[in-house]
């Protein structure tokens, strides 16, 4: 076969694609997807552009809805509940957590939807398919730096002065965001296979608010089970935001510890699965 | 030489049957209720098992080598694999079985206008799906110009695409797409959308791409694009390969796999007297049935007289598929002694939609039938599609027009005398 003839011909240094079925793991190929960054740019670009563009009130969501939530939270938790906060304020001790929150609850949203929403284009067009997820989970970066200017105009009201450790607030951002990547994973890849996913999410996303201390201190949750409750990676990324934000509940070093661990297995488990999956996604989507 | 394209025994599966394509979890778990590890492995496989459903083979086997430079077509009925074979090369899905080599960078034209979105402007469109085709920024913005004029939509290009007509749409999504740089280019059918004077820019800046050296594959069902701009064809048919060649042979063979092959007997086969024998097209007179243009056209008849024949009356008659008449006429009086004649009709031109036609022709004395033929082959025209591109709309005839719109009276009459409004030349 022409396969095995030697290599003269008229431009010899353009790379090969070898097209063949691949048969169970794959590896994850980081170099394509690097040389894609410019779609992944494009694509996180075109969503916050249609997003603002389709909205009466744009930019204005991301602040109404952590504001709202703040507010309904401080009026059930804190009046009616008494629920502590360490000392701070209670709107910015929820604040502080809501933001985190939104952006993972959002950004595991939009990527586990994210492989079906781009079904046309998965059917018409080659790209790394992970950039689809990818993409989704960026996206909620914008609303989250929007609202947390507002965070810090509430920080200057309440006399809340952010502690030393304030510049750690893009690496917390940052495993928000790749806890999210971890999880949409899985989902965005079961989900073009088995539809459920997009019931499922709602009722997982709203068990897993209440199991992360975004309306309580994690100091109310007893000593002897915290280690399980930190399974949940997003305690260890709340905890991190209130520590770099607020200075309270110290240095949460355990849970911090668990997070990035379980994130680090949600994220590579998640990569190698997706990418197993992902050769059947144009003809099943 | 390592030619660009290398497709070595490709084949493509779908399972059909039973099994939806995707199902929900719960018939999932309840399939796995009694076997969890065949669940484990339905969830990690993602193959289903194929318990004995229908196996839909979209590409069997085929094996084909294209050269750097080359403009290909593909060809092949609906449903002959020629989609998924674009899809696999451009990496869009899997081959089941077999294995493909595309040396450099690939560059797929399966739909226009692929992630446009009404919202945006034009501007942020074209950078948006140059992206997706898989262009770098800077190369956008450095063609940037060049792809709106290219498009004729300067004007509304920092306005909502929303707002654009289907046309427009059409033109600026095109643009970005012929100012792809790739190495090899795959392009489905796209080209059979927007107006003809489009359409031809676009093919004359592919011809242009393909001379700097760049492959392109494409998928066609207009004959006359692909004589005209490829130099060899792809010939699919159900999945599998039936040949590939150059344009003209493969093309030719192709249409003639359309026209009605076997013979067909006269109303009464051997009826003494006469025999009609064969026909032609063309002044020629080759073995080609297939009519490929507007103009003068000859069609000859074979007649065989073996009695006498007086007060004769000759009849002929053009059907459609369906089996409508096109067209027909009659001769009488006509007195012819035994022999071997030949008619010829030449008509100015015979402005038929493109498709399979028949001749059926027919002889009679003193009002007595004496034999008829329907002439096989069948005639395939494949002239150029003039008329509106919606086929309900388009009729039954088709030939080359103008038309020009100029304002006689009124307000546009006062402003901009008589300089046309509109000008079109299908031809």
């Amino acid at each position: 076969m022409a396969t095995s003839t030697s290599p003269v011909n008229l431009t010899p240094d353009l790379p090969i694609h070898v097209i063949a079925p691949a048969s169970g793991w794959v590896p994850i190929r980081l170099r394509e997807l690097w040389e894609y960054r410019e779609l992944l740019y494009f694509l996180v670009w075109r969503e916050v552009k249609i997003r603002y563009k389709q909205t009466a009130l744009g930019v204005a969501w991301a602040v109404i809805q952590p504001l709202f939530t703040m507010v309904v939270f401080t009026l059930i938790f804190h009046k009616l509940a008494k629920m502590p906060s360490d000392g701070i304020a209670y709107p910015v001790f929820v604040y502080c957590a809501l933001l985190p929150w939104q952006l993972f609850a959002f950004a595991l949203g939009e990527s586990s939807n994210s492989v079906v929403a781009n079904q046309r284009l998965i059917s018409k067009v080659y790209f790394p398919r992970l950039i689809m997820p990818m993409s989704a989970v960026c996206v909620g970066l914008v609303d989250f730096a929007v609202s947390f200017c507002v965070l810090l105009g509430l920080m200057a009201y309440y006399h809340v002065m952010p502690s030393s450790a304030f510049w750690t607030v893009p690496l917390w951002a940052l495993l928000a965001v790749t806890t999210a990547l971890g999880i949409g994973l899985w989902l965005s890849a079961l989900n073009v296979k088995y539809r459920d996913i997009r019931y499922t999410l709602p009722f997982l996303t709203q068990i897993l608010l209440f199991a992360t201390p975004v309306a309580y201190p994690i100091s109310t949750v007893p000593e002897t089970w915290r280690w399980v409750y930190a399974l949940n990676p997003m305690v260890g990324v709340v905890e991190g935001f209130r520590w770099a934000l607020l200075g309270t509940s110290g240095w949460a070093g355990m849970s911090v510890l668990m997070s990035v661990g379980v994130v680090a297995v949600l994220l590579v488990s998640g990569l190698f699965y997706f990418r197993r999956m992902e050769r059947t996604f144009a003809d099943i989507v | 030489m390592r030619p660009a394209i290398l497709a070595d025994k490709l084949s493509k599966q779908y399972t059909l049957g039973r099994r939806e394509a995707y199902g929900s979890l719960r018939d999932s778990l309840v399939r796995a209720a009694g076997a969890p590890v065949r669940m484990v492995k339905a969830l990690a496989g993602g193959r289903a098992p194929s318990d004995g459903a229908n196996i839909l083979r979209a590409l069997d086997k085929v094996s084909f080598e294209i050269h750097e430079g080359e403009i290909v077509g593909i060809i092949g009925r609906n449903g002959s694999g020629k989609s998924t074979l674009l899809k696999i090369l451009s990496r869009i899905t899997e081959p089941t079985s077999g294995r493909a080599e595309v040396r450099g960078r690939v560059g797929s034209l399966l739909e226009v206008g692929t992630g446009f979105h009404p919202e945006l402007t034009g501007r942020e469109n074209v950078f948006v799906n140059g992206a997706i085709l898989g262009m770098r920024k800077v190369e956008i913005a450095r063609k940037f110009d060049e792809i709106v004029a290219f498009s004729d939509v300067e004007r509304f290009i920092d306005t909502p695409v929303k707002h654009y007509s289907s046309g427009m749409q059409m033109r600026l999504a095109f643009s970005v797409a012929a100012h792809l740089e790739p190495n090899i280019l795959l392009v489905d059918e796209v080209l059979a959308v927007g107006d003809i004077a489009f359409q031809k820019k676009c093919l004359g800046k592919m011809d242009d791409v393909s001379k700097a050296g760049r492959t392109i594959l494409f998928v066609s069902h207009q004959m006359n694009q692909l004589r005209r701009l490829c130099s060899r064809i792809v010939w699919l048919d159900r999945g599998t390969l039936i040949e590939t060649g150059p344009t003209a042979d493969v093309t030719n063979r192709y249409e003639a796999s359309f026209l009605e092959t076997r013979t067909a007997p006269g109303d009464l086969a051997s009826s003494p007297g006469a025999e009609f024998l064969g026909w032609t097209l063309g002044k020629s007179g080759s073995a080609d049935h297939t009519l490929y243009g507007f103009g003068p056209t000859t069609v000859r008849f074979r007649l065989r007289i073996d009695r006498p024949l007086r007060n004769g009356h000759h009849g002929i008659c053009l059907y459609d598929r369906d089996g409508e008449v096109m067209w027909g006429t009659g001769t009488d009086n006509l007195d012819l002694d035994p022999g071997v004649y030949e008619l010829t009709y030449v008509m100015s031109t015979l402005p038929l939609k493109p498709g399979p036609y028949r001749w059926h022709v027919s002889l009679f004395s003193n009002g007595r039938f004496i034999n008829n033929l329907d002439c096989v082959p069948e005639m395939g025209i494949a002239t150029e599609p003039l008329g509106h591109r919606r086929d309900e709309y388009a009729g039954v005839l088709n030939f080359p027009y103008s038309l020009d719109i100029r304002a006689v009276s009124g307000a546009a009459h006062d402003t901009r005398a008589a300089e046309p409004l509109v000008e079109t030349v299908r031809s």
